[in-house]
């Protein structure tokens, strides 16, 4: 099994190889075209901000790279907004996977960030499985992507938006499995069972 | 709906875990990656590590330490203690911290915040804050509690939100070290005064203390370490005590 972290410096990629450690995984953190076409698994970790990300994706020709996989792909956090058509952050182009947008949480009493443990339902997929609903999933994340045929799972903050997203080999997750204790854990166990 | 947050704070001092007593008489309280371990078996939402250690050099032991946390524990932890430049927060972001929190070095230069923010994303920004209440109001102190600034913590919050802060880390240096309880009237000033989470810390002493500061002084998350370290409040019992407050925890 041969798991690729994409490596493109905006990204806190260290928590994902060591939560992959913790299962057993030992991922290649690369920003190496063939190895990533060529990898079963392929992540896109993610903390930072959306321009600066899509830059440094696009300075490594990656932008076209990750569109055209056919692997199971995960975007995590940050990552998952990438997938994305376009983020309100710092006004971004992204990859396009998913026809949604990243918004910024509109302005209410709720804090901007979300930070902190978070519930997630109407869990799909087997991404999914063995995870009970309402189980908590850590969140860190200003920009939300709202629901659509594509979510497979869902929180609400503010409301009820996109925790989780899934088209063809691709899957995204607003959470970071990879913080998220135990059923972080076997989150990621599912993704690379997938 | 998201849960309050119960975050031990480890301050380390070259590899080790230490506490100070209104920031001085500091006190040995073990190894870090152990208590880190034990904290995140025991329910802790989140874990901080403030490096207190004065020198250039010793900062690559933190750097180490870092990383020995990142591959042990599945919460998330923030770092902070003399981070001064994209490049520190880098290091130890990429060591596998998940956030950075500032002090000082924002105080004497307030655009930091903003370089961080726009480089790693506000969310991953915490504005530390020692705050002092002194004639009738509360003042924002840098170096370690040392140095006055003669800013009000309230206007210096707001500034530092506006500048791109995800997240404010709020210790009262008049409570800290007392177990008399936390500060709770500037955090609710400061939780309704900002749009970001603000972690209330210093005075913690009782489970009461947690309840009050997360209904009356309305905090995101709450921070201590002696009474957690000493074993003085026990987290799971803490957490269901508050849940059975009505206060919305992560069980």
């Amino acid at each position: 099994m041969k798991v690729v972290i994409i490596d493109y410096k905006a990204g806190n990629i260290q928590s994902v190889k060591f939560a992959l450690e913790r299962i057993g995984i030992y991922a290649t953190v690369t920003d190496n075209i063939s190895e990533i076409i060529s990898a079963d698994k392929v992540i896109l970790p993610g903390v930072g901000e959306a321009s600066y990300a899509m830059t440094a994706l696009k300075g490594k020709k990656l932008d076209n790279v990750i569109p055209s996989l056919t692997q199971p792909v995960m975007g995590i956090c940050l990552g998952m907004q990438l997938l994305c058509k376009y983020s309100e952050e710092g006004d971004t182009n992204c990859l396009g996977i998913f026809e949604q947008v990243a918004k910024l949480f509109p302005a209410t009493k709720l804090k901007v960030p979300q930070i902190g443990w978070n519930t997630i339902t109407n869990l799909k997929t087997n991404l999914f499985k063995n995870i009970k609903e309402n189980d908590y999933q850590y969140l860190v994340h200003s920009y939300y992507v709202e629901l659509s045929n594509y979510t497979i799972a869902k929180t609400n903050y503010v409301i009820d938006y996109s925790s989780a997203l899934q088209k063809n080999n691709f899957y995204g997750v607003q959470f970071h499995p990879e913080k998220s204790g135990l059923a972080g854990q076997i989150i990621l166990e599912n993704f690379i069972k997938l | 709906m998201l849960a309050k947050r119960i975050i031990p704070c480890l301050d380390i001092k070259n590899g080790r875990t230490v506490k100070g007593i209104n920031f001085e008489n500091i006190r040995d309280a073990g190894d870090p990656v152990e208590l880190a371990i034990a904290y995140s078996e025991k329910g802790a939402d989140e874990l901080v590590f403030l490096d207190i250690t004065a020198t250039i050099e010793k900062r690559k032991t933190f750097s180490k330490l870092v990383t020995r946390i990142a591959k042990q524990i599945n919460i998330p932890f923030t770092v902070g203690g003399g981070i001064g430049s994209i490049e520190d927060a880098s290091k130890l972001l990429n060591a596998g911290a998940d956030k950075i929190s500032i002090n000082s070095a924002a105080v004497n230069d307030p655009e930091l915040i903003k370089k961080l923010a726009n480089k790693f994303g506000n969310q991953c920004i915490v504005l530390a804050i020692d705050t002092k209440f002194e004639n009738n109001d509360w003042f924002v102190y840098a170096n370690g509690g040392k140095l006055k600034t003669g800013v009000k913590t309230i206007d210096w919050a707001k500034q530092a939100v506006a500048h791109g802060a995800g997240e404010i880390l709020l210790t009262s240096m008049n409570n800290d070290g007392t177990k008399n309880g936390f500060a709770v009237d500037i955090t609710k000033r400061i939780s309704e005064a900002v749009n970001v989470p603000v972690i209330a810390s210093g005075g913690a002493g009782t489970r009461e203390h947690f309840k009050d500061v997360f209904i009356d002084g309305k905090a995101d998350a709450a921070l201590a370490a002696s009474i957690f370290h000493f074993e003085e409040i026990e987290i799971y019992s803490l957490k269901k005590y508050l849940k059975q407050n009505k206060i919305e925890i992560r069980l």
